[in-house]
C-alpha cells in the first residue's frame, strides 16, 4: 500500500473527506495503472492537495462526475460519466455531470478530436468508479462487522443480503473517505454491465430545450466589449492601411485596432460592431498568388502527371503487374475545399490583465489555446485559465486557436474583457478549410479477374500525405504503389471531421466498385475475397483488423438483404478509420424517372457501445454529414476569395433530403473505440455506388449535384 | 438610439438601441435572453426562430422597430417549467447533439403544432426543412415533432 505523497503525486488516486462531509475521489485521468494513495484529509482542508479532478459523493447522495473533454455534440459529457457510474453501481438518477476546465496537472489529452477520447479514457474511468465502489463496500462492511465479500452493491446502495441491511452511498461517503484505498481494483465483467449499452439521454437536454446559456456565444461579462474582425477578403492579400477614424465615430464603437493582417472593431454591442465593420475602408496588397478554382483544376492535372511524388507504400512490383495485366482500370476523383460550418460560428472571450488571462469559450483544444496565448502575451501558462463551454459543433474547426488568439490580441490592445464574434460570412470565408484533393486510381486485373496491381496517387492542397496508405485494400494486393504530391496553396486548410478519409474513402470505395464491375464480380464478394486474401496471405503490414472488417461487411450485406431487393439499386462501401469499422449500403429507387436515395444501412463495429442513444446519433449524424457534403458541399474561389459566403450560397443538407438511416452495431465486447467520425467516410461511396447502379453514371467529383447524372435534378 | 417597449414572454422590457437592430441581438445583448441563437443572420438556418404573436419568425432579420405591439415568445418563455409538449418530446426522443440549433427547431415545431396540431409527415418535413441542423439530427427532430403531436390535443 502506498501512503506517501512524495511518490509522484501525479500518478495516484487520491481520497479524502470533502469539506462538507462526503467522499472525494480525486483520480488521475492520465495514468490508467494508477496506484491509489490515501491523502490526509486535513491537508486537503488546508488546501495542500489539489482536487480539481474528482468524482465526489456527497452526504446528500449526489454523485458528481467531472467530464474533462470538450463537448461538441459527440456526447462525451454523457458517455464518460456513464462509464464511471457503471463501475460504481450508482443510480444514474443520483449522478450530476460537470464540464471540467483545463487542468493539465490532472487531465491528459483534454482534446476533442480524432475520435480518441473514449479509447483513451475507458480504463481510467472504470477504475475511478471501481475504486470508489470498493471503498464504500469496505466502509459498510466495517460498520456492520461483516466481511466485505458478503456485501454487494446496487443502485447507489451497499447491501448485506443475509442480514437485510443496506446503506446508501451518501450515508457511507464520509466513512468511505477514511478507508485505505486498494492497490488494485477488480473491474466488472462486460456481461455484468447494466448502464453501459443502454440508451441514456443527453445530460444537457433540459438546458438545451429551455435556452440556458451554455455556449461560447452566450458568454457575457460585466464590462465586456464586443469585437468583430475584418480579415483579408482573399487568400494572398495582406493589410496595407485602414481608415479608422470614420468608423470610430460610429455609435457604440470604442476602438478600432489592428494586429497581424486583421482590423478589429470594438464596441458595445454585436450589431454596432457589425455595422462598423461593414463600413471599414481597408486597402490590401498582394503577398501571394490569388488563386481561383480554375487554377486549382489546372494545378491538379499538372501535378498528377509531373508532380514530385513521395512514396507512401510499396509492395511487390507494380510496373510488371500492369504490363502483364489483361485489363487496366484507371479513374480520377476530385473534391473541392469545404468550410466546417459549425452552427455556432467561431467566437471566444478573453480578458488579458497584467497578472493573468481569463479565457472562456468553445475550443476542441484548450491546452493549445493556453499555450498560444501564453506565447502571445508573455504571461506564464499557470496564470492563464481556460473555461470550456459547450460547443455548437466543431467538426475540426475548433482544433485551431486562431480565434482564441484574436480575442487575446484585442483584449490586450484595448485593455478590457472582450468577446470576439465571427459572423457566418466570417466563418465561411475565414479559411482553415477541408483541402481540395484529387486522386488517381489504377487497377490491374489478370485474365480471371484477380486484382494483381493497384496504384493510388493523391494530389493534395496543404494536405501533407493525402493518402492513408495502410488502409484496405493495402495488405490484400500483391503489387501496390501509393504516393502523394503536395501543393502549397495560400488558402488555409486544416482537419475536417475524419481528415483525409472524409473524401478518400468515397473515392476508393467508388473505384473498387468500378474494379469489381470490370472483373465481373459482385462488389461485396469482391471485397470479401480481397479480405480473405489479406487474412490468409497478407502483403506487407496490415494495420486494420481483417476479421472485424469482414464482420461489418457481412453484417451490412445481411441487414440490407444485399442483391435481393427488387426495384432497389444498392451500393456498397466499407471503411476503417479512427479505430472503428463501418460498412454501409446505400439504396436508390427510381421515382418519376429520377434517382432518389431512400435508405442507408450501416453496420458498425466500434467495440462496446457505451450509450446506445448517443451512438445511434453519431452514426446517423455522420451519415447525414457525409452524404450532405458529398451531395451539395461546394466551395469555389475567384481571385483568392471564396464565392460562397453564407448558407444561401453554400448548401447544407436539410430534412427533406435525408434518407432513412438504419444502424446495426456489432456486439463483440471489445474495448470501445471512437464514433464521432468513423460513420462519415463510407457514406459518400455507398451512395455514389447506388446512384451508379440506378443511372449507370459514375460520380467522380464532389459535389454530386454538379455531376452529369444530376443535371436537371435539384 | 431609440427606446423600444417590448412584450417578451409576457413581461415588459425596455431597450435603448438603434432602430435597425435585429430583434435577435436585442434579445441577446440587451435583454440577456441568450436562448435564441445566431447561425447565419440572413434567414437561412432558423437558429434564431422566435414567435411573434404565436407565429414563427426569424429574429435575425426582424428589426426591433418592426416588432411594435406584437407579443414575442422566446425559448425561455415557451413554457414556465420547460414542460411544453415539444420540449418534453425533445428530451424523450433525445434529439440534441451539440444542441445549438435546437432552440430554433423547438420554436419552429411549437408554432407548427399550434397552427396545425396534427400535421402530416409531409407537413412536418416541409416546415422543419427550413431549419438547419449541422449535426444532422433530422431523423429525431422529425420523430420528436410526431411524439409532441401525439401528446397535444
Ligand atoms: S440566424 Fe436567423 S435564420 Fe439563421
Ligand atoms: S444539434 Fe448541432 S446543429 Fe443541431
Amino acid at each position: 500500500m502506498q501512503t506517501s505523497e512524495q511518490t509522484s503525486r501525479r500518478n495516484f488516486i487520491k481520497i479524502a473527506a470533502a469539506a462538507g462531509g462526503g467522499l472525494f475521489l480525486g483520480f488521475n485521468w492520465s495514468n490508467s495503472s494508477a496506484l491509489p494513495v490515501v491523502v490526509d484529509a486535513q491537508k486537503v482542508a488546508a488546501g495542500l492537495v489539489n482536487f480539481n479532478s474528482y468524482l465526489s459523493i456527497g452526504t446528500d447522495n449526489v454523485i458528481t462526475i467531472i467530464s474533462p473533454n470538450p463537448e461538441i455534440g459527440q456526447g462525451i459529457k454523457t458517455a464518460f460519466p456513464m462509464v464511471v457510474a457503471e463501475e460504481l453501481d450508482a443510480d444514474w438518477k443520483q449522478v450530476k455531470t460537470v464540464q471540467g476546465n483545463l487542468d493539465t496537472g490532472i487531465y491528459e489529452r483534454q482534446v476533442t478530436g480524432g475520435s480518441g477520447a473514449v479509447p483513451h479514457s475507458w480504463e481510467r474511468l472504470r477504475k475511478a468508479g471501481a475504486t470508489a465502489r470498493y471503498l464504500l463496500v469496505e466502509a459498510a462492511a466495517a460498520q456492520w462487522s461483516v466481511p466485505a465479500s458478503e456485501c454487494t452493491t446496487e443502485n447507489g446502495k451497499v447491501l448485506h443480503r443475509t442480514s437485510g441491511k443496506s446503506l446508501s452511498y451518501g450515508e457511507l461517503a464520509e466513512a468511505a473517505s477514511k478507508m485505505p484505498a486498494p492497490a488494485e481494483v477488480k473491474l466488472k465483467k462486460e456481461s455484468d454491465f447494466k448502464l453501459i449499452g443502454q440508451s441514456v439521454r443527453n445530460v444537457d437536454n433540459n438546458n438545451i430545450a429551455t435556452g440556458k446559456p451554455l455556449f461560447g456565444l452566450d458568454v457575457y461579462r460585466e464590462g465586456m466589449l464586443f469585437a468583430m474582425i475584418q480579415r483579408p477578403k482573399a487568400f494572398g492579400l495582406k493589410l496595407k492601411s485602414v481608415q479608422k477614424e470614420a468608423v470610430k465615430s460610429m455609435p457604440g464603437i470604442v476602438d478600432v485596432v489592428t494586429f497581424d493582417n486583421s482590423v478589429a472593431v470594438v464596441g458595445k454591442s454585436t450589431w454596432q460592431v457589425k455595422k462598423a465593420k461593414d463600413a471599414l475602408k481597408i486597402e490590401y496588397e498582394k503577398e501571394a498568388e490569388l488563386e481561383s478554382s480554375a487554377d486549382h483544376n489546372r494545378i491538379f492535372q499538372q501535378l498528377m502527371e509531373n508532380g514530385e511524388a513521395t512514396v507512401r507504400r510499396k509492395n511487390g512490383d507494380v510496373e510488371t503487374a500492369f504490363k502483364n495485366a489483361a485489363k487496366v482500370i484507371k479513374s480520377e476523383y476530385q473534391c473541392p475545399f469545404l468550410p466546417h460550418s459549425p452552427l455556432e460560428p467561431m467566437n471566444f472571450f478573453a480578458h488579458v490583465r497584467e497578472d493573468g488571462v481569463e479565457l472562456i469559450g468553445p475550443t476542441q483544444t484548450p491546452e493549445r489555446a493556453r499555450t498560444e496565448v501564453a506565447k502571445l502575451t508573455g504571461i506564464a501558462p499557470e496564470k492563464i485559465t481556460v473555461e470550456i463551454t459547450r460547443q455548437g459543433g466543431g467538426f475540426g474547426r475548433r482544433l485551431a486557436a486562431d480565434f482564441v488568439l484574436e480575442a487575446a490580441n484585442v483584449s490586450k490592445l484595448v485593455k478590457a474583457p472582450v468577446k470576439v464574434i465571427w459572423t457566418r460570412e466570417d466563418d465561411m470565408t475565414g479559411g482553415i478549410y477541408r483541402p481540395a484533393v484529387r486522386y488517381r486510381f489504377e487497377a490491374a486485373l489478370d485474365k480471371s479477374g484477380e486484382l494483381i496491381g493497384y496504384k493510388l496517387r493523391g494530389v493534395g492542397m496543404n494536405s501533407g500525405n493525402s493518402t492513408r496508405e495502410d488502409n484496405f485494400p493495402s495488405g490484400s494486393v500483391e503489387n501496390l504503389l501509393i504516393d502523394s504530391v503536395e501543393y502549397k496553396s495560400p488558402i488555409t486548410t486544416g482537419p475536417w471531421r475524419a481528415p483525409i478519409t472524409n473524401f478518400l474513402a468515397y473515392a476508393e470505395q467508388s473505384f473498387l466498385d468500378e474494379v469489381a464491375e470490370a472483373a465481373g464480380k459482385d462488389p461485396v464478394e469482391f471485397r470479401l475475397a480481397l479480405l480473405e486474401k489479406a487474412k490468409k496471405s497478407p502483403v506487407g503490414d496490415i494495420k486494420y483488423d481483417v476479421d472485424r472488417m469482414i464482420g461489418v461487411v457481412k453484417l451490412a450485406a445481411e441487414k440490407s438483404k444485399w442483391g435481393k431487393k427488387k426495384g432497389v439499386y444498392q451500393g456498397f462501401s466499407v471503411y476503417f478509420s479512427h479505430r472503428s469499422y463501418v460498412a454501409q449500403v446505400g439504396e436508390v429507387v427510381m421515382e418519376k424517372g429520377k434517382p432518389v436515395l431512400k435508405n442507408v444501412i450501416a453496420a458498425v463495429d466500434c467495440g462496446i457501445v457505451i450509450n446506445k442513444s448517443g451512438s445511434l446519433q453519431q452514426v446517423r449524424g455522420g451519415v447525414v454529414d457525409g452524404l450532405g457534403h458529398a451531395m451539395y458541399g461546394n466551395m469555389t474561389f475567384k481571385d483568392g476569395a471564396p464565392d460562397q459566403r453564407n448558407f444561401n450560397g453554400f448548401r447544407l443538407i436539410r430534412m427533406n433530403e435525408i434518407p432513412e438511416v438504419d444502424v446495426h452495431f456489432v456486439d463483440n465486447g471489445i474495448s470501445p473505440t471512437g464514433l464521432g467520425e468513423p460513420a462519415l467516410p463510407p457514406a459518400g461511396g455507398a451512395v455514389a455506388n447506388a446512384f451508379y447502379k440506378a443511372t449507370k453514371q459514375r460520380l467522380r467529383n464532389q459535389p454530386f449535384i454538379n455531376e452529369e447524372a444530376f443535371k436537371g435534378i435539384s | 438610439m431609440a427606446s423600444f417597449k417590448l412584450t417578451i414572454n409576457n413581461r415588459a422590457y425596455d431597450a435603448d438601441v438603434e432602430k435597425d437592430t435585429p430583434l435577435l441581438w436585442v434579445l441577446r445583448d440587451n435583454l440577456g435572453l441568450v436562448g435564441t441563437k445566431y447561425g447565419c443572420g440572413i434567414a437561412q438556418c432558423g437558429a434564431c426562430t422566435v414567435h411573434l404573436d404565436g407565429k414563427a419568425v426569424r429574429s435575425c432579420v426582424l428589426p426591433v422597430s418592426a416588432v411594435g405591439k406584437a407579443k414575442v415568445t422566446t425559448i425561455e418563455g415557451l413554457s414556465e417549467k420547460g414542460d411544453h409538449p415539444v420540449q418534453k418530446a425533445w428530451d424523450e426522443v433525445d434529439v440534441a447533439q451539440c444542441g445549438y440549433c435546437q432552440a430554433g427547431q423547438i420554436m419552429t415545431a411549437a408554432a407548427l403544432l399550434k397552427e396545425n396540431p396534427k400535421p402530416s409527415d409531409e407537413e412536418i418535413v416541409s416546415t422543419m426543412s427550413g431549419n438547419i441542423c449541422r449535426c444532422g439530427t433530422y431523423h429525431r427532430i422529425r420523430e420528436a415533432v410526431k411524439v409532441a403531436a401525439s401528446k397535444t390535443n
